[in-house]
């Protein structure tokens, strides 16, 4: 671990953030007391904030219908997400996007999606605005191995890579499209990055639950794409604890698979096992953080639930701009 | 007379169906699921359980799951028509139209009249739309209007668990293109079925309740919403002639027509916006041809020109209600 303690704090704070703020949203959706389709980020923490980590707001990202944890690692307002999600009129979207559209363009979120495979080529487009501006700023667009199936993946990885766009197609293989194990329906089985490699990209490879492996993979990406060699491509293979999405009843895993993965890769068991053992941090603050995140997360359910509801008349507003 | 739920109207038609046809194929995301993992195939049956059991019975060959690859998946559907087989293609949001129009509208819809009538394209494409779910802009979308105004499609709208297996069955005698558009909503709503081999001839309407002072059509979900307002204006002693168009194209024009000669009244209910959607159509077909039947102006009951939003509220405010039906009604009936 090279970074500083002060990147290590953030960095864990950022994951922990993550992974209340999805612990929490499962606990109220077996309620009943929030609804829609909700696709929690649980267990890919380390790629969302291991990325993000790395950009500012003028670096853009565009994520997926898994999309909180991207959102919050951009630096989205926890508190603000939390109100979209219950649909309240001060929620980041104004209640009007909910959990599969939040989207920041401040913060350089250029949106979550409910279209599997609809986030590649409007990163194109968002980063050849930024090569026509030539400030070396660069978009991120995460795809699953479900996405990476889709069409329009493969056109945009092509488009980049003539444009020379200065675009990083990050796959985050969770080894699940829905219910549909990615060894049945990636034809190039166990590997996705080498798609990316034939469209005529420079990859890598990175283990999505260990943060330092995707935050120093993504030190290298961002360096290569940064200097104007155009698109480059990662794949990180991670882990999804909960459903596809609140409510699936999973009897498509494996016997024990849950609590194996939980055990073996969580990607926060696995950076306190690394700080602890650099003595970088120890046991107690990593437990302050924590426990700070889940405060944190607690407060924005609480105001969630107080905020103001939106209003029937709000149904037709921004449809178009006002003049 | 056995009672069954719309979802399993779908599912045990397709079963019927293609034992009698071997030509038939299913194919679509998660139509077997749990492909390729450690809890087998068949974990999950489709998403909105429209697929159950298929691929145990009838295996790999003739029951697909594709990757999420919607261009091909309706491309592919394109096809298997051509070259002989019955494919059942589903996208499982109707939504996902946006990804694969091209195969559908392109292709699937022209193919017979490019090829000057020498082929047939007998797909079944099974989509399931509707909002009220709270899914947002993209997973909650009504585009029946849209697919209405493709020629070389039939676009097939059903109600009640009855009528899905009626006009299924219909759809996959014929050989047209067909869009099969099932109603999230109504997926757990139960009805009575006929027993027996009963097929639903498309441009056949139903009449769901007889009255003769005002005329209200709908389609889908919107039915249910015609039928309550109906019931509670007949307490007031206000008869409505409600309408289940269940196909919209072909459309039954004559019993629309019919019925606005008696009644003179007319209110449409479309879940969809409010632009060039079937209410507009309608309208267009009344105003031509039963003008002199008109004692009031058309009344139609739509959603807004707008996205659909995520709030429970604005969803609420968004969804055409019954109320909203019957205060169409007693305005047209207000009229002068
Ligand atoms: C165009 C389109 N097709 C299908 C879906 C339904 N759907 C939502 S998420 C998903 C699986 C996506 O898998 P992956 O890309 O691996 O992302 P993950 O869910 O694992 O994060 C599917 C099929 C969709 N939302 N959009
Ligand atoms: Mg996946």
């Amino acid at each position: 671990m090279q970074l500083s303690r002060e990147e290590l704090v953030q960095a864990f704070r950022r994951m922990c953030t993550i992974r209340a703020f999805e612990e929490r949203l499962h606990d109220v959706i077996a309620t009943g007391e929030i609804a829609g389709f909700t696709h929690l980020y649980c267990g890919q923490e380390a790629v969302a904030v291991g990325v993000c980590e790395h950009l500012d707001n003028e670096d853009k990202i565009v994520s997926t219908h898994r999309g909180h944890g991207h959102c919050l690692a951009k630096g989205c307002d926890v508190t603000g997400m939390m109100k979209e999600i219950w649909g309240s009129s001060e929620g980041l979207c104004k209640g009007r996007g909910g959990s599969m559209h939040i989207a920041d363009t401040d913060k350089g979120m250029l949106g979550a999606n409910g279209i599997v495979g609809a986030g590649a080529p409007i990163a194109v487009g968002s980063a050849i605005s930024q090569k026509i501006d030539g400030d070396g700023k660069v978009t991120i667009t995460f795809s699953g191995d479900g996405a990476c199936n889709q069409g329009t993946t493969f056109e945009a990885m092509n488009m980049a890579v003539v444009t020379k766009a200065p675009c990083i197609f990050v796959f985050e293989n969770n080894h699940y499209s829905e219910h549909t194990g990615f060894e049945y329906a990636v034809g190039t089985s166990k590997d996705i990055a080498s798609r990316a490699e034939a469209f005529g990209m420079k990859v890598w490879r990175g283990d999505g639950c260990d943060f330092t492996s995707v935050y120093e993979t993504m030190r290298e990406v961002l360096e290569y794409v940064r200097a104007g060699n155009g698109p480059a491509a990662v794949e990180f293979d991670t882990e999804r604890f909960y459903g596809h999405f609140e409510g699936d009843p999973q009897n498509y895993r494996g016997e024990g698979e849950i609590d194996r993965i939980r055990e073996t890769r969580d990607c926060l068991k696995i950076f306190r096992e690394q700080a602890t053992g650099a003595k970088l941090l120890d046991d107690k603050e990593l437990d302050e953080i924590q426990q700070a995140a889940i405060d944190d997360v607690e407060a924005a359910v609480e105001a969630s639930r107080a905020a103001p509801r939106p209003q029937p008349d709000d149904v037709t507003k921004d449809v178009y701009v006002e003049y | 007379m056995a009672k069954m739920m719309y979802r399993d109207a779908v599912v045990s038609t397709l079963h019927e169906e293609m034992e009698r046809d071997e030509s038939i194929v299913v194919l679509g995301e998660d139509v077997v699921g749990g492909m390729g993992t450690e809890g087998g195939p068949e974990a999950i049956g489709g998403i909105w359980s429209t697929s159950t059991g298929l691929y145990d019975k009838f295996g790999a060959d003739r029951v697909i799951d594709t990757p999420i690859s919607e261009s091909a998946i309706m491309g592919a559907a394109g096809g298997l028509a051509l070259t002989g087989k019955r494919p059942v293609a589903e996208l499982m949001f109707a939504d996902f139209i946006g990804v694969s129009l091209d195969q559908i509208w392109n292709q699937i819809a022209k193919f017979r009249y490019m090829f000057g009538g020498k082929t047939r394209c007998p797909a079944v494409l099974r989509m399931a739309y509707g909002a009220g779910f709270n899914a947002a802009a993209q997973h909650s979308q009504s585009v029946h209007h849209i697919l209405t105004g493709m020629p070389g499609l039939k676009v097939v709208m059903p109600s009640t668990p009855e009528d899905v297996r009626g006009l299924l069955r219909t759809a996959l005698r014929s050989d047209d293109p067909v869009i099969f558009l099932e109603h999230k909503a109504l997926y757990g709503v139960e009805g009575e079925v006929p027993d027996g081999d009963y097929t639903i001839p498309f441009a056949h309407a139903r009449q769901v309740r007889s009255g003769e002072d005002v005329t209200i059509i709908a389609t889908g979900l919107m039915v249910g919403l015609a039928e309550a307002a109906a019931d509670t204006l007949a307490e007031d002693g206000i008869g409505c002639d409600v309408i289940d168009l269940r196909t919209t194209s072909p459309m039954d024009e004559e019993a629309i027509l019919d019925s606005v000669e008696v009644t003179g009244r007319l209110v449409i209910v479309d879940e969809a916006p409010p632009r060039c959607n079937l209410a507009t159509d309608i309208s267009a077909i009344v105003a031509q041809k039963a003008f002199a039947s008109l004692k009031a102006p058309i009344e139609m009951v739509t959603a807004p020109h707008s996205p659909i939003p995520f709030a429970l509220e604005l969803e609420r405010a968004y969804l055409p209600s019954a109320d909203d039906v019957e205060a169409a009604v007693r305005k047209t009936l207000s009229y002068r």
